[in-house]
This record gives structure tokens, C-alpha cells and sequence, in this order.
């Protein structure tokens, strides 16, 4: 274990002449948004910082400006252009050339969505359930086969998530190491467009293949009905059609990845919490999303231009500037969610923008939510004792990479 | 329709949905998702049992494909609203 290094400074730049606050900020505690949130989102209206590539952007940390902000016509999506705030070169340079439908603005955006929402409606993701239940049972059994104290990141929640996404998309499993490292490469802030490119040509050289065989021999999943139905009819290029898979696959499994460990910790730091989830099982839905929205993991993924000016409460966001809007500080925002610190699974609320908001939120939110839940629940259920094996301090923060996450997780049962 | 609650009209408008379900989930006596994701209005008067879900999937909607007809702006519908009926 390795302490936890922050990337970044914790706390924004306050100088007195109002220079820009540097961004990224690290979180110091997995729970919570990192600690220079509240006062950006206290004060009001936007904050200006500056993130590495030497961008000035606007911060947007208001639950209300946020959600105004997202499902603005004026919030463009388009990382080709010049003041998308990429907070990674090979973020920007990577999806302005594959162009990623979530990196899209319509009409283009809204033709490709429209292609995968059908596959992600809550009726067929209800129909998954029982697959999903079956995958989580194989792979905790697996676990608490394992000598103690065992990673709950590596041996449970990444062979879940990888399972998951590649059953749906049909996409054989032979290997989980050659997702991890696809996903922790492409993912990470640290990378360069080079080391992204190289990452994604090995993904894309196995899609590729799959496309030809799935062409020949369809199955019933995501990229056969893709290959035989868009693909085939002219609606889409092979080209387009990879990186949709691709981004698909990526963002499918690294979320759930990460959040089903830090959920399972977050219930397993308020006994009081897991209680009632033991006593009453119904309760189980209403806590995903409340720790969906405690931990927000995907804080920062929302990277936007303003295409014309985008007015808030308290300030507008100029034409032609580059905005983030911060899904966990609108998440702890007490106006909206009430001593937003607390964990309450019996919240009523479940408006949080943890999967985004606008026309671009989260397509695989439902299959999150299932996912997650199932996840926790056969955790629990099979392993009643389970505790962190090591103490919290000692686990290194994952700060780099657009969805926060924890390395690793040695458990105990 | 048994008792709608006046004024409490919903449209949906398909040609706006991004397909997320939100509105399924909050009220599924009220939406529906057609085979492509979009959202389909069940019943567009909202009878009096159904009001809070309604106006619940009226905030949840990310893209702003459904609304309240002939009704003044919604309270905001965070405080006090049903539960969530069970996910996925």
C-alpha cells in the first residue's frame, strides 16, 4: 500500500487578486467531493480555474446551474472544438479523431444515442437482472474462495463489470487483464494521445474482428444488431460503429468497477445503514442511487464549450468558453440535498446528476443502477462479516483518471 | 382516469427524449419506452394518486421531453414525493 499522492492541489487557488484556482483538485477523503467545492459553490455563480493543459475554464458547481447548464442547446459536446476543456492531451486529441457519441453534439449525437437507448430500456434491463445475479454469485463465490484478506476491486467488482459489459455487447472474455489496462490507460488524465492511441488500437483491432464475425454470425447481443441493423443498412461507418463500441465498453465497465467497492465500503462505514438494508430488502433500490449520488465518481466526465451564452443564477457563461460542470459538488449541494454529507438511504430525493443530466446523461444508467445494486446485495448476503482489511488511510486514491475510484481494496469475511 | 387531478396535464414529445427511462421509473402507470428507448405517454391526465410521481418525472426527465400542460410552474417535487417504485 502506497499512501495516497495527490495529484493535484486540495484546495483552490485563493489568492486575493482573484488569480484562477488550478484544476483538477484531488479528493482527500474516497467519500466525499474534494474539499475546494463547497466555498466555489457558497460563493456563487462560476469560478474560473485554470486546468493543465493552460485553458482557462469555468467551474460550474451549483446543483440548480448545473443541471441548467447540461440541458442547455448552447452546451456543446464537441471535443474538436478548440476550447473543449480536456483535462488530458489524450483525452482531447483521441476523441476528437474517434469521435465518441458522448463527445457529439446533435443532430450527430442524437442519431448515434438513438442507435443504443433501445438496448438500455428499463424493461430489457429488467430482463437482465436474473444474468446479472447469476454472474455476481459465480464471481463472489469466487472471491470467498480466495485466501483472506483478498482485493475487492480486482477480484470481485472488475471481473463483474467486465463480465456484464461483454456479455451485452457479445464480446468474448477471454481476457480481464487486456480491458484493465485498455480502460486504466485510456482513462487516465496522465496519458498521452500516443499511449491512448496505442491502448485503443488493441481494443479496436479485437472490435474489428468481432464486427466481421458477427456479420457472418449474429448472436443475440448489442454489436450483432448493431453489425446487421445500421451497419448494414449504410447508417453508420465501420469507423464510427468501432468507436461506439469502444466507448461503450470502456464506460460500462470502468464505472461500475469503481463504484461498486466504494459503495460497499461507504454501506460498511454506516453499520446503521446496511442495517436497514438488512432488515428491509426493498429498500435496496433507493440506496443505490443515494450512493450513487454521495460518491459520484463520475465528477468530472462533463466537459463542455458554451455554443451561445448559457445564463445561471448568478452569472452567464460567455459564448465560445469552456465549461466543467461538477456532478459531485451539484451532488452535495445543500440546497438541493439536505445535510448532503449524510449518507441516508431513505432519502426521497433521487434527482441527483450523478449519471449527468441533459441529452447526453448516462445511456447504461439503468444497467448502472442493476448492476450495482445485484452487486452489493449478493456481496452482503454472502459474506455478512465482510470488512476492510486494512486501515482506510492506507488506500491510495485513484485522482487521475475521469471516473474516482480506489486501486485496490483488501477485504476480509 | 378515475379522479384526474385538475389541470395536471403531461406531453411527451419523442423527438426530444435522449431514451435515459427516467420517466419509467418514477411513473410507470404513466410511461412507458417504446422498442427504440423513446418515451411513450400512457395517460396524459394524471389522476390525483399519481400527481407526485408525475410531477417527480417531470424533474427527472434529463432532456426536457416531458411537461406539465395547462398547470403553473410545478413545486419544486423534492420534498415529500412517493419513493421511487423498485428499479431494474
Amino acid at each position: 500500500m502506497t499512501s495516497p499522492v495527490p495529484d493535484a492541489p486540495d484546495a483552490p487557488d485563493t489568492t486575493a487578486d482573484g488569480a484562477p484556482a488550478a484544476f483538477p483538485l484531488a479528493r482527500s477523503c474516497p467519500f466525499s467531493p474534494p474539499d475546494g467545492y463547497a466555498p466555489m459553490r457558497e460563493k456563487g455563480g462560476l469560478t474560473k480555474a485554470v486546468i493543465p493543459s493552460g485553458k482557462e475554464v469555468w467551474l460550474v458547481t451549483g446543483f440548480q446551474d448545473v443541471r441548467t447548464a447540461l440541458s442547455h442547446p448552447a452546451a456543446g459536446s464537441d471535443a474538436r472544438h478548440p476550447a473543449f476543456p480536456a483535462l488530458g492531451d489524450g483525452e482531447q486529441a483521441v476523441a476528437a479523431e474517434l469521435r465518441p457519441f458522448i463527445r457529439m453534439d446533435p443532430p450527430e449525437h442524437t442519431r448515434i444515442r438513438r442507435m443504443l437507448v433501445g438496448e438500455f430500456t428499463v424493461k430489457r434491463v429488467r430482463a437482465m437482472r436474473p444474468a446479472v445475479e447469476a454472474i455476481c454469485r459465480e464471481q463472489a463465490d469466487r472471491l470467498l474462495s480466495l485466501p483472506a484478506p483478498a482485493d475487492l476491486v480486482g477480484e470481485y467488482a472488475n471481473r463483474v463489470s467486465t463480465t456484464v459489459i461483454c456479455r451485452l455487447l457479445g464480446v468474448p472474455m477471454e481476457d480481464l487483464e487486456f480491458f484493465r489496462r485498455i480502460t486504466s490507460v485510456s482513462g487516465a488524465r496522465t496519458s498521452t494521445a500516443e499511449e491512448v492511441g496505442a491502448a485503443l488500437s488493441d481494443l479496436f483491432g479485437l472490435i474489428d474482428r468481432l464486427i466481421d464475425e458477427k456479420a457472418q454470425e449474429p448472436g443475440d447481443d448489442l454489436i450483432s444488431r448493431l453489425v446487421n441493423g445500421p451497419l448494414a443498412r449504410g447508417e453508420i461507418t465501420r469507423t464510427s460503429l468501432l468507436s461506439q463500441i469502444g466507448i461503450t465498453l470502456n464506460a460500462g465497465h470502468e464505472t461500475s468497477r469503481n463504484m461498486i467497492p466504494l459503495a460497499a465500503l461507504d454501506l460498511l462505514r454506516h453499520p446503521d445503514q446496511l442495517d436497514l438494508l438488512r432488515e428491509d430488502p426493498s429498500l435496496w433500490p433507493g440506496a443505490v442511487d443515494e450512493l450513487l449520488r454521495h460518491l459520484s465518481v463520475a465528477d468530472v466526465i462533463t466537459l463542455r464549450v458554451a455554443t451561445g451564452d448559457i445564463p445561471l443564477e448568478g452569472a452567464t457563461i460567455p459564448a465560445g468558453d469552456g465549461f466543467i460542470a461538477l456532478l459531485a459538488a451539484a451532488d452535495h449541494d445543500p440546497r438541493a440535498f439536505p445535510d448532503p454529507g449524510r449518507l441516508d438511504i431513505t432519502r426521497a430525493q433521487r434527482n441527483h446528476v450523478a449519471f449527468g443530466y441533459g441529452a447526453h446523461q448516462c445511456v447504461g444508467q439503468n444497467l448502472g443502477r442493476l448492476e450495482i445494486e445485484v452487486a452489493l446485495r449478493v456481496l452482503f448476503e454472502k459474506a455478512p462479516g465482510l470488512r476492510l482489511a486494512v486501515p482506510l488511510e492506507d488506500l491510495p486514491l485513484r485522482s487521475t483518471s475521469a471516473i474516482f475510484g480506489l486501486d485496490e481494496v483488501p477485504v476480509s469475511w | 382516469m378515475v379522479n384526474p387531478a385538475p389541470g395536471l396535464r403531461l406531453a411527451a414529445d419523442a423527438d426530444v427524449c435522449a431514451g435515459a427511462g427516467q420517466c419509467v421509473r418514477a411513473a410507470p402507470e404513466l410511461f412507458d419506452q417504446d422498442d427504440d428507448g423513446l418515451v411513450v405517454l400512457l395517460a396524459a391526465d394524471v389522476p390525483e394518486d399519481s400527481r407526485a410521481r408525475a410531477l417527480d418525472a417531470v424533474d427527472l426527465c434529463p432532456s426536457g421531453a416531458i411537461a406539465l400542460r395547462g398547470h403553473p410552474a410545478p413545486p419544486a417535487p423534492d420534498t415529500g414525493a412517493d419513493r421511487l417504485p423498485p428499479g431494474p
